[in-house]
């Protein structure tokens, strides 16, 4: 199995390691650095539970090969914010029960920052379409969309 | 339980870490030294092995083990009439997928390689890919001992449904049909085991059951259950499809001993369905009859589940089908005739709201067919059919809190059901229905008169503690409801309380998380256990302060005379007394289900019966284009009776995931196979699941009927819902365009040929697939 090195900035630090060419990216995050919060549900890119950023756009890491991106900056959840100093959005899906079982949660978190990036005030429309590639199978995404509009500062619903 | 619950929304316990992605799930482990293993499965449906041949997979470099059935040919499955699968398949392959092999290796790559080296040579044998071909099959059955391929058949009758639909001022009567359906967890299965010599193991894996795993894994290794240690790791996700001892628990364990090395299986996407364990299809044939006050007087059931090459909870399945028609509605007449059927495709499961979809289906919708044929709003069709709390059915349930009225009324109001409801523009519509489950199986699978939960509570001296439960945490909630009801009767925060779940050599016995069973009994152990720790800090107290126990309550972190009263002695200082010479207070507390609920004494009688019941009561609105067919959920009420809400946050989470769950099965999702028997969509690309755009809103009301024996008045919230959605929806489009749709998935093809049917003034719909001719609904004078 051939390996080449390669280099990446993860979540702001250069990483380097000889990776095989076939290796995807979201195999060299958990396997090789061993940042498993980038989870695996699907290896096709349907689920988007591999979500990650690169250069601050959303990535499905499980499709894209390691060595396809060198030199990009990665950021995985451990670099999105971690207990202690979690972030608004991340506080928003706790407060408003934007997650259960949290297989999926990594990865919306991801996929949200990205979007509020793109778009720091979307309507619910934005935000159902900016997750429309993060699937949950818990939620039925009401408290997601949810989460992210209150991190986004819009007003408490109020059924 | 009388006390006061002061319902605050509580975040799961653990959702800094699940937020954070620093929740460990099995494929997250890491040990060292670590082989992966990967299965072959067989490319037929129904086969004879005729020889296997596995030296040059053995040979390959980097290949530790190569295992087939005879390595472990002992039979297992989680119920005690069921045990008919083995790890790997021993002498024939009853459906394609079935794992035949299974090899260890460094990496995935030389285990892939490996399985391609494997030489097996199969003689086919006839598949039976249809519950009713396999019903007529006389040869090449899927289990010898199983004739006509009847897995198990019930014949229930309660009453007199013959004298009741002579009764009635009208009977209608219709088939459904409901496809195969997969929980499709986000997280895949997976299993990680290690031999720890000596014949213990160690296994960590995806499950909701632990102590099933263990038992099974036991049972196919022939080793003592207490050999087997399984951690379960967080789940990503249950749904009922993570219930049972899987090939790959057993396989990694044995590949473990064989290599010194620990084992790790992961299932691909596609295997997650290709191993199933979701619905069955379900083909349903039932009658109803009604007096014309809307007063059902009977229902005649006939209900046949292709379930797939092996058992599994499949006898549970067919007979939930069956017993719950009974405690949602008054009805003296019950004729259930149900068939669970073998077939040559892979097992199905307990899936959410298990066993009771379909027939809540039929019943739901015959109840409004029912309704425009005596020109009646199916809400007061509902109405009319109430039962009373704390009354038994005429099938031996006993029904103890009853909120389902409430919950009609509920939805009802927020939908403004009576200005709207057949006063739409056509193509929009309003569609009501109920369901209902069990609160807890009142029947344990695990045969003897074991508790079924028990929790244990320790205090150290410092104040710290710790609750020790064998239920598993699956993202559902439990360690949290457990701890507010340990901190409730302790007089402390939830997040006081540390809860260690589901270790099965840590934990003291608990059947696990299935049957929506965990609020209501291991929430009873719980709070039985914090009560009798609460007496000793009392008691002690009362002692140290020179008052009567009875004077004193544990409130915020402190013994006081009353909730907002002045601290009278800090919580830590109570247990140093309490505790006194021995440094730790300990109490447990078990649940074991009173004999009253546990049902009639007829074959079949153990499944159904449940400790409580929740209800759930929905109204859809729709919108459907009878150009394209095409059918658009615009918003869902969902009003559920749980009891009491100890959280009512989680309780609303569990309740819009059942909803939008059953508008998947409703809308999209169905397992297709080849005809020969082969999974053609095992993908999410494939198999349609509603993503963020398709899925409505939907409001949840909390309705609490407050239990007489659920901790502080609560009952389940997870599966009780999910059933209503899809005869709402479907009464909902007849309120639209005025077509019934009776099978499912309701694609805008279905709709199309519905409407091109009533367009043509015939009621005849496709004949199903069943040895039965279906009747017509028809109406008496």
């Amino acid at each position: 199995m051939q390996k080449e090195a390669l280099r990446l900035r993860v979540n702001g630090s250069l990483r380097e390691a000889l990776v095989p060419h076939h290796r995807s990216l979201l195999d060299f995050l958990r396997d090789d650095l061993e940042l498993t919060g980038t989870k695996r549900g699907c290896d096709d890119g349907s689920c988007g539970a591999c979500t990650v950023l690169l250069d601050g756009c959303s990535r499905l890491s499980c499709i894209t090969l390691a060595h396809g991106v060198p030199g990009r900056s990665v950021t995985t959840i451990e670099g999105a914010g971690q207990p202690g100093r979690l972030s608004d959005l991340q506080l928003a899906f706790i407060s408003e029960g934007g997650l259960q079982c949290g297989f999926c949660t990594p990865g919306m978190v991801l996929a949200a920052g990205a979007l509020l990036q793109r778009i720091p005030h979307p309507s619910e429309e934005q935000v159902r379409e900016g997750l429309s590639n993060n699937s949950c199978r818990c939620t039925g995404y009401g408290r997601i969309v949810q989460a992210v509009r209150r991190a986004a500062g819009a007003p408490e619903e109020t059924p | 339980m009388t006390d006061h619950w002061t319902a605050r929304s509580e975040p799961l316990l653990d959702a800094e870490e699940r937020v954070s992605g620093r929740k460990l799930y099995v494929d997250d482990l890491r040990l060292p030294d670590t082989l992966v293993a990967r299965f072959l499965r067989s490319p037929n449906a129904h086969a004879r092995i005729v020889s296997i041949d596995v030296s040059r997979a053995l040979a390959t470099p980097g290949v530790k083990s190569v295992i087939t059935g005879l390595d472990a040919p002992r039979r297992y499955g989680v119920l005690p009439v069921g045990h008919d699968e083995t790890a790997l398949a021993v002498d024939k392959v009853r459906y394609a997928g079935q794992e035949v092999a299974c090899v260890a290796a460094e990496t995935e790559e030389i285990a892939e390689d490996a399985l391609r080296k494997i030489v097996i040579q199969y003689e086919l044998l006839t598949a039976h890919l249809s519950a009713h071909s396999a019903m007529a099959a006389t040869h090449h059955l899927v289990h010898d001992d199983k004739p006509g391929n009847i897995e198990k058949e019930y014949h229930h009758s309660f009453g007199d449904s013959v004298r009741g639909l002579a009764e009635a001022d009208v009977v209608v009567a219709d088939t459904f049909y409901h496809p195969r359906v997969s929980q499709a967890a986000t997280e895949p299965h997976g299993t990680l085991a290690r031999f720890d010599g000596a014949d213990h193991w160690t296994i960590w894996t995806s499950t909701q059951t632990p102590r099933h795993v263990q038992r099974g894994v036991a049972l196919a290794l022939d080793v003592p259950a207490e050999s087997i240690r399984v951690i379960p790791c967080a789940v990503g996700g249950g749904f009922g499809g993570k219930s049972e001892t899987f090939p790959q628990d057993v396989s990694a364990a044995l590949l473990s001993r064989i290599t010194g090395a620990p084992v790790r299986i992961r299932l691909s996407r596609e295997e997650v369905f290709t191993l199933h364990r979701g619905r069955p299809e379900n083909y349903v044939r039932m009658r109803l009859g009604l007096r014309r006050d809307g007063k059902v007087t009977a229902v005649e059931c006939e209900v046949i589940q292709d379930g797939g090459a092996f058992c599994g909870y499949g006898v549970a399945t067919i007979l939930y089908s069956g017993a719950l028609l009974g405690a949602i509605y008054d009805i003296d007449n019950i004729r259930y005739d149900g068939y669970r059927v073998l077939t040559n495709k892979p097992a199905c499961g307990p899936m959410r709201g298990h066993g009771t979809i379909a027939t809540r289906h039929a019943f739901e919708a015959l109840l409004d067919q029912a309704a425009v044929a005596l020109d009646l709003d199916p809400l007061d069709v509902r109405r009319a059919n109430l039962l009373k709390p704390n009354s038994r059915t005429v099938n031996d349930l006993r029904v103890t809190s009853y909120g389902y009225p409430e919950c009609l009324e509920r939805v009802a109001e927020a939908s403004s059901w009576k200005a709207r409801r057949g006063r739409m523009p056509r193509g929009r519509g309003l569609g009501m229905a109920g369901s209902h489950y069990v609160s807890g199986a009142a029947n344990s699978i695990v045969r003897g008169s074991s508790p079924h939960s028990t929790v244990v509570i320790e205090i150290d001296p410092s104040g710290r503690v710790t609750l020790l439960t064998g239920a598993a945490e699956i993202g559902q909630g439990s360690d949290t409801v457990l701890a507010l009801v340990a901190a409730r009767r302790l007089g402390l925060e939830a997040s006081a309380i540390r809860v260690i779940s589901g270790d099965t050599a840590l934990t003291p016995p608990d059947l696990g998380s299935y049957s929506s069973r965990v609020t209501f009994m291991t929430g009873n152990a719980a709070l039985e256990a914090a009560t009798r720790l609460a007496a000793r800090l009392k008691q002690a107290a009362g002692k140290r302060l020179g008052l009567p126990p009875d004077a004193l309550v544990l409130a915020g972190g402190a013994v006081r005379s009353a909730p907002g009263g002045p601290m009278l002695l800090a919580f830590q200082d109570a247990v140093r007394m309490a505790a006194g010479g021995e440094g730790q207070l300990i109490e447990k507390g078990s649940y074991l289900p009173p004999g009253e609920a546990q049902g009639g004494r007829f074959p079949g009688s153990g499944v159904g019966p449940g400790v409580a019941y929740s209800y759930s009561a929905q109204v859809v609105e729709v919108q459907v284009n009878e150009e394209t067919g095409e059918v658009r959920v615009e918003r869902v009420w969902a009003a559920h009776d749980c009891g009491k809400a100890l959280n009512p946050q989680a309780v609303m989470g569990q309740v819009e995931g059942s909803v939008w769950m059953g508008l998947g099965q409703a809308l999209s999702e169905e397992l297709h196979y080849s005809p020969q028997g082969l999974l053609l969509n095992g993908g999410l690309l494939e198999y349609r699941i509603p993503g963020a755009v398709e899925s409505p809103p939907v409001e949840v009301f909390i309705v609490e009927s407050h239990d007489p024996e659920g901790p502080f008045g609560a009952k389940e919230a997870g599966e009780g819902s999910v059933a209503a959605v899809i005869p709402a929806l479907t009464n909902a489009i007849h309120d639209a365009i005025g077509v019934w749709i009776t099978e499912l998935p309701i694609t805008p093809e279905r709709v199309l040929a519905a409407i091109q049917r009533q367009g043509h003034g015939s009621g005849a719909k496709p004949a199903l697939p069943r040895p039965r001719r279906r009747e017509n609904a028809s109406a008496r004078p």
